[in-house]
């Protein structure tokens, strides 16, 4: 399935709930990134896994997660 | 127009009608209770809307919401309901809110006495809740005059964006006077474009608030309203003097007082004995500047402030005189009222006679 | 091409001021989510309190108004008798609504106030820094509860859904939670059926959301969304406690 999901990331708080909600393990904290607030940020780890249910998004206390069924 | 039979508080309210005031949110007290009794019958008569609240602190908040909210909107109380609705008035100083609280005073402190008494002055004056405040204080000494203040009030608040109080004693509040209706004049005012009314189509909301968690924001806030607070000093000064010119003796007094003041000239005057009476309608602002010059024409030999309470006008009086000639007091507490004769003997006093 | 979830219109583009984790952006988004589905933005007028959620007037599109603290409700009556028509709502935290504001959200509650109550429930004071609140569990450390709170001492945590319940002008209250999605899901439904009963007049409605407070619990979001499930729930049953729809079919 094709689908995006769209972090803005400079937002992100790094607090993990969206990694909790997601039934195929597809979104982990990207410690690699820092990022302006320096926070580890949440990212799309296995994209291609993504079912597009929409719970990452919706259980984000900052509202920085979009996500979109192409 | 022909004149009727009022009692004060039912005049106030029924005056709070005729201005447009269309909310009322109140706590039963003694010697208030006639206002949110007559509102409790007449608002709904004109499409308004009087709630009897579960305190007075609610009953504050509730005028802080319905004002926010572009409603014109009043309250009452007597001096330990109004201790308890300094938090609300703070607010709305801060939020820039309008509305009228009505103190109709009695003895305090604490619960005191039901009977009337002006011991709220200091907290009427000095703005009383917490931060740097003040309120337009317009304190009638008729039943007449009580009634025209109250479109006046309102179009104050409304004109500043700030709570207005009237300061009445129990005196004015309980008595019957004839009363004359008069058309009031309002005055041009600004459109609410700042009230929370639901954006109905605006792109910006409003926000009704007195949080500035900045301290220079805050700092520009309060010097915003600082600026607001001398214009009123300037625009709504309001006094009466009676007999000033060439008084031996100047009486300051305001409310009740006053009253009895002019009967103690008049036992004065048989004794040649020229006595005249400075009355402050607004007692903030007080007028200084007037008082100042009054007290200092070569004539006045002494100044009496005569007071329902143990001497707090007294500051102001003092301030205005700044020393130039003795100032001296009458004063009661506790519901107790000076009689003239007493007015009288301190004149003579005051005069080394 | 289809959206499966935006940020809601509802909701300013600010930046949320809380800690991570802290479940006051999710309950916000559900209001939001509310107001914009049902197409409420427009009309709506929202009061916030005074904690953590002080500054909610900056986050919602609709027109605010900030209240003193625990004073909401009256505040919210204000409004809602100059503007019957609007849909009003408080938004306030436990420190707020259960300790100071008792009064005015019980007697809100007693008038049947045609307004909505969001009382997030996360048993501490956050602003202020962690200290108990009404609704600190037994044995709970907090600041001022530093050897955990004692019943013998200071009494137990106290159930705002149920009291309010108890009351004849309480139209609808229900505790809800939003520690995972399903709870979330039913907490959305709880918020909506408020507002809706809130528009057809039914009279005063109220969702209780058990939310966490990682920062002042110190825990990490995860571990405070454990301990809502684990900790909070048995002493503060989820479901509906009132609904005037069910007593009036009966």
């Amino acid at each position: 399935m094709a689908v995006q999901i769209l972090f803005d990331q400079d937002r992100c708080k790094g607090c993990e709930l969206c990694t909790a909600v997601c039934p195929r393990g597809v979104i982990r904290i990207d410690s690699a990134v820092t990022n302006r607030k320096g926070y580890h940020p949440a990212a799309a780890a296995e994209p291609d896994r993504c079912v597009a249910c929409g719970n990452c998004a919706r259980i984000c206390p900052d509202s920085i997660i979009t996500v979109i069924r192409l | 127009m022909a004149l009727e039979l009022w009692k004060g508080n039912e005049a106030i309210a029924e005056a709070a009608v005729r201005a447009g005031c269309r909310y009322f949110f109140g706590y039963p007290i003694t010697p208030q209770n006639e206002i949110p009794e007559y509102m409790a019958r007449r608002l709904p008569e004109v499409g308004g809307c009087f709630l009897q609240a579960e305190s007075e602190l609610a009953a504050i908040n509730m005028v802080y919401g319905a004002s926010g909210a572009g409603g014109r909107v009043m309250t009452s109380s007597s001096s330990p309901g109004i201790s308890l609705k300094q938090e609300g008035i703070t607010y709305m100083a801060g939020a820039e809110l309008p509305a009228v609280i009505v103190n109709v005073m009695r003895g305090g402190p604490g619960l005191g006495t039901i009977q009337p008494a002006q011991g709220d002055y200091y907290q009427a004056t000095r703005g009383g809740g917490n931060g740097d405040y003040r309120l337009v204080v317009l304190a009638p000494n008729t039943i007449q005059e009580a009634a025209d203040l109250m479109q006046e009030a309102f179009d104050i608040a409304d004109l500043y964006r700030n709570p207005v109080m009237l300061l009445a004693d129990g005196m004015i509040g309980q008595m019957m006077e004839p009363l004359e209706w008069r058309s009031p004049s309002p005055r041009p005012l600004p459109p609410k474009n700042w009230a929370a009314t639901g954006l109905q189509g605006r792109d910006t909301h409003r926000i009704i608030n007195s949080l500035f968690i900045d301290p220079v924001e805050c700092e520009q806030h309060n010097l915003r309203l600082q600026e607001k607070y001398r214009e009123m000093e300037q625009r709504e000064l309001r006094f009466e003097e009676r007999g000033c010119q060439d008084a031996e003796v100047l009486f300051v007094a305001y409310g009740t007082p006053s009253r009895i003041v002019m009967s103690a000239i008049d036992r004065l005057a048989t004794r040649k004995i020229r006595a005249g009476l400075f009355r402050p309608v607004t007692v903030w602002p007080f007028p200084y500047e007037r008082l100042g010059q009054l007290a200092a024409s070569p004539s006045v030999r002494a100044v009496i402030t005569v007071e329902l309470s143990a001497g707090q006008m007294l500051d102001d009086v003092r301030i205005a005189v700044e020393g130039r000639k003795p100032v001296s007091l009458v004063g009661h507490t506790g519901g107790v009222v000076p009689t003239p004769h007493e007015i009288e003997a301190a004149a003579l006093a005051a005069l080394g006679r | 091409m289809t959206v499966i979830y935006q940020k809601s219109t509802a909701l300013t583009d600010r930046e949320l001021h809380y800690c991570p984790g802290c479940s006051h952006g999710i309950i916000h988004k559900l209001v939001a989510e509310t107001l914009e589905e049902l197409n409420l933005t427009d009309r709506a007028i929202g009061i916030c309190p005074v904690g953590c959620s002080v500054f909610a007037y900056d986050y919602f599109v609709c027109d605010m108004l900030e209240a003193a603290h625990g004073r909401a409700p009256a505040v919210a009556t204000g409004v809602k008798r100059v503007h019957p028509d609007a849909p009003v709502f408080t938004y306030q935290g436990d420190g707020d609504l259960a300790s100071i504001g008792m009064g005015e959200i019980l007697h809100a509650a007693v008038r049947g106030e045609k307004i909505t109550t969001i009382f997030v429930n996360n048993t501490t004071y956050g602003m202020t820094g962690g200290q108990m609140a009404p609704t600190t569990l037994v044995g709970q450390r907090t600041t001022t509860s530093p050897f955990g709170r004692d019943p013998a001492h200071c009494g137990g945590p106290v159930r705002m859904a149920e009291l309010i319940g108890t009351v004849d002008g309480t139209a609808y209250a229900e505790r809800v939670a939003v520690y995972d999605i399903p709870r979330l899901l039913q907490a959305k439904r709880a918020i909506r059926t408020a507002f809706e009963l809130q528009l057809q007049g039914a009279g005063f409605t109220f969702v209780e959301v058990l939310a966490s407070c990682p920062t002042n619990w110190g825990m990490t979001p995860l571990e405070a969304a454990a301990r809502v499930r684990d900790e909070m729930v048995p002493v503060f049953p989820l479901g509906v406690v009132r609904d005037i729809r069910k007593e009036e079919a009966q």
